[in-house]
């Protein structure tokens, strides 16, 4: 799109589509058509256990679930909570799309992992891409799997400070900040300030926060705004206060030194310094 | 899929079912907006359906801080009972490849309902207008055969002007081509209003022509067309604006300006 002044800005069009008229598909169309949907569902692979218990009608205990969506909510999770030690990985889940080009290492899955001592915690790191197409698929799906009873869902995610609005101008030393958002079940006081209007939140994040409102699961967002495009310790520092309940389920690693977060940022500050 | 809020779950029959078709502009989502947010009309249920792109977000309608903390998803029916008036607002786009799925379950919603009528509010791209559609008003309306035989009446006595139907082949004379409609930039109006004519729903479609930007004064002149029809709000030609801006229509076009700028 061109503005007045003539600058082409990649700005997402509101103008809609046609409805397209029912062109005549030739079977060979309405083949490959079908393909492609069946090739772009939302595949889970759980542990032979879990999915002999899920079989027999006994869906997944778990009393906390949480979701980590983009990289610094992922690479936080990773620093907070090692899941070497004390998790099993009990399942993951698989998307194909157009972004997801060969891209099969574990690393790029969205791995469930539950704790050994206390089976009933969930966690989920969801680094890869998941289309629109798909994210209420992958909700239904990984919900479905879920006792809903006494669940609470807690989902840490990522968002560039750009897309938040505000009536006052955001000075730079002010990101990355947390804003929440719960569903009505929810019954505790978020750690931090609610997200205001006319800001949204879109994605994973607000899959799940559809399914559980409508579902009536109690469930909070943790929606970090951070104006560094790569992960960086500063903002996953930030998610830190939202893991403080969390803290009397599971032992967390308290102080991770900050060799550990060091660790975690390496591949984006290679790529990034082109002058140097 | 309709899922209640409330309980008991609320009972549409016999009620007046307005929606917004995602069009140019948002013109219809605006228009049903401000009838939500000026009536005051209380949240009855969502719409749940995986043909909508996932959003979510706090009140839009918020007066003040104690409402202000509740969580509002992409498509969700708001009713007036003592206006006999129900609203589906939609707030995300539908999935490309989704789209005659959710006709069909607008559809088969608004038929299971017992509306006893829907009215569309929708839009149309203004470049793409013929000789004829350039002249006058850019408001025009669609009504299925069976609202018509209802409605005849008082759609005459408005003295509306009716979409026009346009040559498929502009400019060439072909005795074996139909006038068909066209509604470019209107999402599922035209499949939306063809769907009920099938399936004989009383439906009618209120759309503008008009151009993407700020698309504010857009939606109040397509809301004050509903309500030459509706009467939602008395008389508010004598009194020009009378409808409540809701509080998710700040900063539309974006934050706060840097103050070091002047």
């Amino acid at each position: 799109m061109a503005t007045f002044f003539g600058e082409v800005l990649s700005v997402y069009s509101r103008a809609v589509e046609e409805d397209d008229e029912e062109l005549d598909e030739n079977e060979e169309d309405e083949e490959i058509h079908r393909e492609l949907e069946e090739k772009r569902e939302v595949h889970l692979h759980w542990s032979p256990e879990v999915t002999e218990s899920l079989k027999s009608g006994n869906k997944l205990q778990c009393s906390d679930f949480i979701l980590a969506v983009g990289d610094n909510a992922a690479r936080f999770l990773s620093v907070y909570i090692p899941t070497s030690e004390n998790w099993d990985a009990v399942g993951h889940a698989s998307v194909w799309n157009e972004r997801s080009r060969a891209v099969t290492s574990e690393e790029s899955a969205c791995v469930f992992h539950r704790h050994k001592n206390n089976p009933s915690v969930l966690i989920c790191r969801a680094t890869c891409y998941i289309a629109e197409d798909q994210l209420f698929q992958w909700t239904e799906k990984v919900f479905d799997c879920l006792q809903h009873r006494q669940l609470n869902v807690t989902v840490l995610s990522d968002s560039s400070v750009a897309e938040y609005k505000t009536a006052d101008y955001l000075c730079s030393s002010s990101a990355p900040f947390l804003r929440s958002l719960h569903t009505a079940a929810y019954r505790d006081r978020p750690v931090c300030q609610s997200l205001e209007q006319p800001n949204i939140i879109t994605g994973l994040p607000a899959a799940v926060l559809n399914h559980c409102e409508v579902h009536s699961i109690a469930t909070v967002v943790y929606q970090c705004y951070s104006d560094v495009t790569g992960p960086d310790s500063v903002t996953m520092e930030t998610f830190k206060p939202a893991l403080t309940k969390l803290g009397k389920l599971i032992q967390l690693d308290p102080s991770p030194s900050t060799d550990v977060l060091r660790k975690f940022v390496r591949a984006t500050n290679i790529q990034s310094n082109l002058y140097i | 899929m309709f899922i209640s809020s409330q309980n008991p779950p609320p009972s549409f029959k016999d009620f007046t079912l307005v929606l917004p078709a995602v069009a140019v502009g948002n013109v219809g989502q605006l228009a049903v907006d401000l009838i939500v947010s000026t009536l005051n009309m209380s949240r009855a249920g969502y719409i749940h359906t995986d043909c909508l792109i996932p959003m979510t977000g706090n009140n839009p309608y918020a007066t003040c801080k104690k409402d202000a903390e509740e969580l509002h998803t992409p498509a969700e029916v708001y009713t007036a009972a003592e206006l006999k008036m129900a609203v589906l607002q939609i707030r995300a786009p539908i999935i490309q490849t989704k789209l005659k799925k959710f006709r069909q379950l607008l559809v088969s919603w608004i038929k299971a309902s017992g509306f006893s009528r829907t009215v569309v509010l929708s839009s149309s791209h203004a470049y793409q207008r013929d000789d004829q559609q350039l002249k006058g008003t850019p408001l025009r309306y669609l009504v299925t055969p069976s609202l018509l035989k209802v409605s005849a009446v008082a759609l005459e006595e408005l003295g509306w002007r009716e979409m026009e139907r346009v040559p498929a082949f502009p400019g060439l004379t072909d005795a074996n081509t139909d006038p068909r409609l066209y509604v470019p930039g209107g999402g599922i109006t035209k499949g939306l209003y063809e769907d009920s004519c099938a399936e004989d729903l009383p439906l009618a479609v209120l759309l503008l022509f008009c151009s993407e930007g700020d698309n504010i004064p857009d939606a109040f002149t397509l809301v004050n067309h509903l309500n030459d029809w509706l009467h939602l709000l008395d008389t508010p030609s004598q009194k020009p604006n009378k409808w409540k801006i809701p509080t998710s229509w700040s900063l539309l076009f974006g934050s706060g300006i840097p103050p070091a700028l002047f």
